[in-house]
């Protein structure tokens, strides 16, 4: 397919590899955020042919993997009331609540749908008006215009039976408590492009500053990955820390506006907690109070929720990049993608999943 | 979850206040995708499609930059088109 194979093209990738070697001289760790960037690079294998003193980062870039325990219970507890439709994204179905998971409650004869966009659920509602239909509202910049969007239409066509369950991330509020962190040993970004796509990278460019990291805003493909580190270690052996571009197909610096605009419509910015990491400050969306009449959490009463995560799961750790998967004792053994104990086994684009699905083999 | 796709627009499908949208050809599998947030898309453009939305128009220039960056960095000869 256009745009996708020739970002594959092997040879390519190796003059990547080798232009690499060449440039680095020192040790250098690079974060990548999205967990769509993690899922390619264990998937060809990125990591393992780069030089030994480059080490890549998993970052906590996937919505599945940081929407915190108390969100799921919540999603739980909705979808199993009788007169609820519950529709979401199809990877938040197997992520473990306290108890449960949604999976278990559609088993169980509730109403449960995978929909493909989130508009798909607004017009699940016009179809049943005797039903309350409940939008799991999950993600981060890159899905936030869509949710946004739908809430929108529902507002402007006075649907009255239709709501959603908020559970939105920012990206650089989440960079800026990892770089904060005592542990941080973070020394280059690779910023998600799909988010960027949205937002632009203006943001970026003082976090570039006031941090002293290079930020290469970076695509999903291969080569895409490649260059975007080929440029990160260009930087950092050469004491520079600016924000570059390497998703340019894509990516401009002040993003899409019109996605921009309907999501500052809609949502607001509010301290949020993420699973394994805690709260962060504005660093989540929320409804903002015209549109409260959406939220699922007011109208089926499921507000003071709090839940003890997990001893046993070392996610959050995980995620800020200070172990790998094989650290912790229960991969592989007690948790599998098919009994994922914490949120990065369930979903493809969490680093424990594809450690699993892709070193596993080797 | 932020999985994005490029795909090409076959047909711009409809107009209304609220919405725009378009048949999106993905290698061949065809979706409507809401295009609302990038308006100027037309037929024949690439978008990237997330969740049933278009994102982003793919800029044609830019996508060849990005496959020819290694060869321009070592001064390699870049005149040599890949086939694929
Ligand atoms: S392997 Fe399972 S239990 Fe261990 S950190 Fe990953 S998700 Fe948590």
């Amino acid at each position: 397919m256009k745009y996708i194979d020739e970002y594959r093209d092997s040879s390519k990738a190796k003059n990547y590899f080798d232009a690499i070697h060449k440039i680095v001289k020192r040790n250098w760790s690079i974060m990548e955020i999205c967990g769509g960037q993690t899922h390619s690079i264990v998937k060809y294998g990125i990591d393992e042919l780069l030089p030994k003193n480059i080490t890549l980062i998993h970052g906590p870039g996937c919505p599945v993997c940081v929407t915190p325990v108390e969100k799921i219970d919540k999603a739980i507890e909705i979808a199993s009331a009788p007169e609820v439709i519950f529709c979401s994204f199809g990877d938040m179905l197997r992520v473990p609540g306290t108890h449960s998971d949604l999976l278990k409650v559609k088993a169980n004869g509730n109403d449960v749908r995978i929909v493909y966009s989130p508009v798909d659920s607004v017009n699940i509602a016009k179809q049943n008006p005797d039903k309350q239909i409940v939008f799991f509202a999950v993600g981060f910049e890159t899905t936030a215009p869509a949710n946004a969007q739908a809430v929108y239409l529902a507002y402007k066509e006075n649907i009255n039976n239709f709501s959603v369950l908020v559970s939105h991330v920012l990206v650089p509020p989440a960079i800026k408590a990892i770089l904060d962190a005592k542990k941080n040993r973070v020394q280059g970004l690779l910023a998600a492009g799909h988010v960027c796509a949205v937002m632009g990278y203006k943001e970026y460019e003082s976090i570039a500053r006031n941090y002293h990291l290079p930020i290469i805003v970076t695509g999903f493909e291969p080569l895409d990955i490649l260059q975007g580190i080929y440029m990160c270690i260009n930087q950092l052996e050469n004491v520079t820390c600016n924000v570059e571009n390497q998703y340019s197909r894509v990516v401009s610096r002040e993003g899409n506006p019109n996605a921009q605009k309907i999501m500052n419509e809609v949502f607001e910015t509010s301290d949020t907690k993420w699973r394994g990491i805690g709260n962060i400050k504005q660093s989540g969306l929320k409804l903002k109070d015209k549109y409260k009449k959406f939220d699922a959490e007011l109208i089926f009463g499921v507000i003071d929720y709090t839940v003890e995560e997990s001893t046993e799961c070392i996610s959050g750790i995980i995620l800020q990049g200070i172990k790998k998967p094989m650290d912790c004792p229960a991969f592989g053994t007690i948790c599998t993608p098919e009994h994922p104990l914490g949120a990065t086994m369930v979903s493809s684009e969490g680093a424990c999943s594809a450690y699993y699905l892709y070193k596993e083999k080797n | 979850m932020c999985l994005a796709v490029p795909g090409k627009i076959i047909e711009i499908t409809e107009v209304d206040e609220f919405s725009k949208s378009a048949k999106v050809s993905f290698g061949g599998a065809i979706k409507t995708i809401d295009t609302s947030f990038v308006p100027e898309a037309k037929v024949g453009d690439y978008i990237i499609a997330h969740v049933g939305f278009a994102l982003s128009v793919i800029d044609e220039d830019e996508a060849k930059k990005t496959l020819k960056y290694l060869d321009e960095m070592f001064g390699l000869d870049s005149t040599e088109e890949n086939p694929n």
